[in-house]
């Protein structure tokens, strides 16, 4: 049986980098469903079946948001440099520029934790004994 | 860069990388009190307070036939140890040495690590947050003086207690270094290792995690079907940039968080 959000072997993945690649593929059909649903609400006349649709695609909006969230909160320099450019007025591109800027790129492990954020990623130890 | 200013220390990437590494080594088998809790976040250095849902007794407002009221919130706690880094070891370990000197690293570590293993099991009073132990509504269970034998029998009891209130299980059990070192080194009559025997009874009550806590006094056994002991991370453990000079790098670790029991009957204390 083959997953399509593996792009490296799935039994050389941890299980954190396997649960994330669950909420990317996750995230990726939350913004497919999204767009599907503008694109049938700019054609269809029902106001019956456009009340539907509106209802259905304000679903995904939350799913994608809380997929989003979720990955946000696993690789932090993503949601560092994030809080740089969303929710914010002017131009997205120098925002974008300069939250580069301020965030290093070198790479989230398996941990999630990117030297460049300075957080060490250890997070959720529960039910972890001894 | 944030406010941790690590773009503003004399540190390679990869020393960095071998500091971090360094740290959470130290750091991640010392953290015994969030192998029982539930971690939210990390909300960010700049979450500051829990909302608790409650408001104070209301008071005469600032006009006639008004009351008011505030709501009350629970402080993030910000927690931090300094240590410090000889540039001459930073320069070695560039060349790549393999036995950096990292031991006020692993100190800070350590204290952290106790400090937050405190706060969860017996609270921080200055901080307003109220730990497990403090917090359990049920009576102790004193495990008297270095007599480990009986460990068991205190910890299948503890067990009861939270069951007869209506609390499941897994149920984790949290030893303090000195009780943990009594339970390896000791055995029940007829050689059976009681460390053996614990990990037994937590196996047939949900198969919860047996943790060494510094930090702790005495024992802890508490139920971990979740929504009783939160834990809220606003910035979780980091390494920070603090100054240098020509000898040494000054940084810290550094956390900030709150912590809450929802569930007083989810826990119980068995003090030394």
């Amino acid at each position: 049986m083959e997953f399509d959000q593996y792009h490296e072997p799935p039994e050389e993945l941890s299980p954190e980098l396997r649960t994330k690649a669950r909420l990317f593929a996750s995230l990726a059909e939350e913004a497919e469903a999204i767009n599907w649903y503008e694109q049938r609400l700019s054609v269809e006349p029902d106001p019956e079946a456009r009340a539907i649709m509106r209802n259905a695609q304000h679903e995904e909006f939350k799913h994608f948001a809380m997929d989003l969230e979720f990955l946000f909160r696993r690789i932090p320099v993503w949601r560092d440099l994030a809080e740089g450019v969303l929710f914010k007025d002017g131009d997205i591109v120098e925002h974008g520029e300069a939250a580069e800027a301020g965030t290093d790129e070198d790479g989230s492990g398996d941990t999630g934790a990117p030297s460049g954020s300075g957080s060490l990623g250890i997070g959720n130890l529960k039910g972890a004994g001894l | 860069m944030n406010h941790l200013l690590r773009g503003h220390a004399p540190i390679t990437d990869e020393a960095w990388k071998q500091i971090d590494e360094e740290a959470r080594q130290a750091l991640v088998p010392r953290l015994g009190g969030r192998r029982l809790v539930d971690f939210e976040g990390p909300l960010g250095w700049g979450h500051s307070a829990t909302d608790l849902g409650r408001v104070t007794d209301p008071t005469p407002g600032p006009a006639p036939g008004v009351q008011q009221r505030s709501r009350r919130v629970l402080p993030v706690v910000e927690l931090r140890a300094p240590f410090t880094i000889r540039r001459s070891e930073l320069e070695a370990l560039d060349r790549g040495a393999v036995d950096t000197d990292f031991d006020s690293l692993n100190e800070a570590a350590r204290q952290i690590a106790v400090a937050e293993n405190a706060a969860i099991f017996h609270g921080l009073e200055s901080g307003g947050i109220q730990g497990i132990a403090e917090a359990s509504s049920h009576d102790p269970i004193p495990l008297g003086d270095n007599d480990f034998s009986s460990y068991p029998e205190h910890i299948a009891k503890a067990i009861e207690v939270i069951l007869s209130s209506g609390v499941d299980g897994p149920y984790g059990v949290a030893l303090s270094p000195e009780c943990y070192t009594g339970v390896v080194e000791s055995a029940e009559r007829g050689g059976y290792p009681l460390l053996s025997h614990i990990r037994k009874i937590l196996k047939e009550s949900g198969d919860g995690p047996l943790v060494w806590a510094p930090g702790l006094d005495g024992v802890v056994v508490a139920s971990l079907r979740g929504g009783d002991f939160l834990f809220e991370s606003g910035q979780d453990l980091s390494i920070g940039y603090e100054s240098h000079d020509a000898e040494v790098v000054n940084l810290y670790v550094e956390e900030s968080f709150t912590f809450r029991v929802a569930t007083p009957e989810a826990a119980v204390a068995l003090p030394k």
